[in-house]
């Protein structure tokens, strides 16, 4: 799913969204359920709350097509972004509410499921924006188990460049972890909600 | 993983018993706690041995043994190494070259090699990507090992990129509930209702292309060439052809190209195709549409592009008439047979690929039967002109009742049917009903798609034998390709 969306289909996307145009939600939804249902389960993991944020999250795009500006980067970034915002969000009143005060420990491993959904969420950020192509070697390598020469094949490109666009996507990823992280959003999260 | 034999070793165990380098696990295992150590906590431990032994061999003496069948008879074996690491044309490059005449057999085994040449810093350093992937040669993979041993700043990097194709596995969901799309849906249209909705009739065939597409999206590329057997009857019996999953969903995209090519859309197999949904697929398989996953994303957008165009056109389009060639159906009608086929392929390609595959919301099953049920007087009227079944018994003047058939569907999606028997011209009724069959919904799709043939269908009947027996027949025979 996570193919080339070229800006053009996003502000496309954007336009129909705005003007009403059902078969466009659908659209939406199948190319960006899976992203935001996948990363509202790591944060919250917990399967009904996860299938509550995907509903808030299209609703909320759906009510707003104009919350997203097509100069601030992919589509895809800003629906992440959103989903983050709102599963911590979530994830935070939920624990408050069933924290006993004075209760540490479980505080504690909620950040640390915050900071690890949020290196996560970083990470399918830089996976979103990456340059296609890399993006398209590391699928072909990951998902699709291909080795590099037959990344080179499948993409056309020559062995030297298939190893480098893994070598480039990867550094480019690891970047994610090593980058620090205050509080909830990763830095370039904006707390947009 | 820093405890042990460097960050590859969760691949190091099987690589021996599988003969091919694809078999080494291109996904890194569970990662304990290396992301809590700082990178120069990486030691990589020394090679045990010359290249390319450490990996596979029980004690690094004997490894050279285990390692050369290993990589002789990996396909890779037969691609030419990349030039870089052919380290200036020695005894290194053999393993990767296949069979130069010179070479003993015996220097497959790097361990016979005293000094081989390395492929440089930079060659190494530019697999380190491929080799956190576990997506390189076996001698490739032994050759980066070493070097890490030997180079800090490479085996930093390492252990980074090794720590980044973790966070490559994020798309969790294999299976996200279909029900959450309706939900979904339902939940923002109630929020902001749409100004350009998409029509109630076309609901069906959007539902069942998103779930065939979650479905294509979760599989793997090989299971593209998976065999599928296509089903049908013909006549009195069940005919089948063989193609992939790639070639079902060519299938489909031709057929649904009747549908755009009556709305005015580009028809996906040209202006001069024919009409037959067989030669339509004949057709679309001769493009070649159907070899591999590159027909997902056509017919995905077609099918996008039909649901957003029949949405601008509204109500009005409800009954322009789409050609099958040996017949028409209203597009309202049209659409939801495609939901149908989509929904039945989809089944046949989750068979294929052992996927589990519900059947359609009850709704959209409802309007699925109720469209079979329509077609039925119509398809035994077809059986009487190819001489399969007798005369009508008992005709009656167009538009009033005539002789029915009780059709009782149960489960999800059920009602009650009643099927004019002599004639599609009369309208089926309670008050004539000469017999009754009982099936369940799934069953009696099954029935109608040609999956299953009327004498094995499960079905529960009463009454007069022959009308049963023309009914089934005739539902069977709703069937094509």
């Amino acid at each position: 799913m996570a193919k080339d969306a070229p800006p053009r289909w996003d502000r496309r996307m954007q336009q129909r969204l705005a003007r009403g145009e059902a078969a466009a939600l659908g659209e939406l939804y199948d190319r960006f359920a899976s992203l935001v249902h996948s990363q509202a389960h790591r944060v919250l993991e917990d399967e009904e709350a996860a299938g509550q944020v995907t509903r808030e999250v299209f609703g909320y795009i759906w009510e707003n097509p104009d919350a997203y500006d097509p100069r601030q980067g992919p589509m895809r970034a800003w629906v992440a972004r959103l989903t983050n915002t709102r599963a911590v969000r979530r994830l935070r009143e939920s624990e408050a509410a069933s924290l006993a005060p004075g209760d540490g420990g479980t505080s504690e491993e909620l950040e640390q499921r915050v900071l690890r959904a949020a290196v996560a969420a970083r990470a399918d950020y830089i996976r979103s924006s990456m340059p296609a192509p890399l993006r398209a070697a590391l699928e072909l390598a990951y998902f699709q188990r291909r080795d590099y020469r037959q990344t080179a094949a499948d993409l056309g490109v020559t062995e030297d460049e298939a190893r480098r666009r893994l070598r480039l996507g990867l550094q480019l990823l690891s970047t994610a972890h090593t980058r620090p992280l205050e509080g909830s959003s990763p830095p370039g999260y904006g707390r947009v909600l | 993983m820093s405890g042990r034999g460097g960050p590859s070793d969760d691949g190091e165990g099987r690589d021996g018993e599988h003969d091919e380098v694809r078999g080494v696990p291109r996904i890194p295992g569970p990662r304990g706690a290396a992301d809590d150590l700082p990178p120069e906590a990486y030691r990589p431990p020394p090679p045990p041995g010359p290249r390319g032994t450490r990996e596979r061999g029980p004690a690094p003496g004997g490894g050279s043994a285990a390692a050369s069948p290993a990589a002789a008879d990996a396909p890779e074996a037969d691609i030419p190494a990349p030039e870089a690491a052919i380290p200036d044309g020695t005894q290194g490059a053999a393993a990767g070259t296949g069979e130069p005449p010179g070479a003993d057999p015996a220097d497959h085994a790097p361990a016979a090699d005293p000094a081989p040449a390395a492929p440089s810093h930079g060659v190494l350093k530019s697999l380190l990507g491929a080799w956190a992937l576990s997506a390189c040669s076996a001698e490739e993979t032994a050759a980066v090992e070493e070097h890490l041993g030997e180079c800090a700043p490479c085996a930093d990097e390492a252990l980074r990129l090794r720590d980044a194709v973790g966070l490559l596995h994020t798309d969790r969901d294999l299976d996200l509930d279909p029900l959450l799309r309706f939900q979904v849906l339902e939940n923002c249209l109630v929020r902001r209702p749409a100004r350009i909705p998409v029509p109630v009739w076309a609901d069906a065939y959007d539902a069942e292309t998103a779930r065939l597409d979650a479905l294509l999206r979760d599989i793997g590329r090989s299971d593209w060439d998976a065999p599928v057997r296509l089903k049908w009857f013909e006549g009195e019996r069940q005919v089948d052809r063989r193609t992939t999953v790639g070639g079902v969903i060519a299938h489909l995209m031709g057929v649904d190209g009747l549908v755009a090519a009556a709305l005015g859309l580009q028809d996906p197999l040209g202006a001069e195709a024919p009409r037959q949904p067989a030669l339509r697929t004949e057709a679309a398989w001769d493009l070649g549409a159907g070899s591999g996953p590159r027909v997902r994303k056509p017919w995905r957008e077609q099918s996008h592009a039909l649901i957003r165009t029949v949405s601008f056109a509204g109500g009005g389009v409800a009954e322009l008439p789409v050609s099958y060639g040996s017949f028409a159906l209203p597009l309202r009608d049209s659409l939801l047979d495609r939901a149908f086929e989509c929904w039945i392929h989809a089944d046949d390609i989750a068979d294929a690929v052992d996927y589990p595959y519900p059947a359609p919301g009850g709704a959209h099953l409802h309007r699925m039967i109720d469209l079979a049920a329509r077609l039925l007087p119509a398809a035994l009227a077809e059986r009487r002109r190819a001489g399969l079944a007798g005369p009508p018994r008992q005709l009656v003047s167009a538009g009033s009742p005539g002789r029915s058939l009780h059709l009782e569907i149960e489960g999800s999606g059920g009602g009650h049917w009643y099927i004019a028997l002599d004639s599609p011209a009369a309208v089926g009724s309670a008050d004539h009903s000469v017999a009754q069959v009982a099936l369940d919904g799934v069953e009696f799709c099954r029935l109608v798609a040609g999956h299953v043939s009327p004498q094995e269908a499960a079905a529960g009947h009463d009454g007069d034998r022959e009308a049963v027996r023309e009914v089934l027949f005739a539902a069977a025979g709703l069937s094509r390709i």
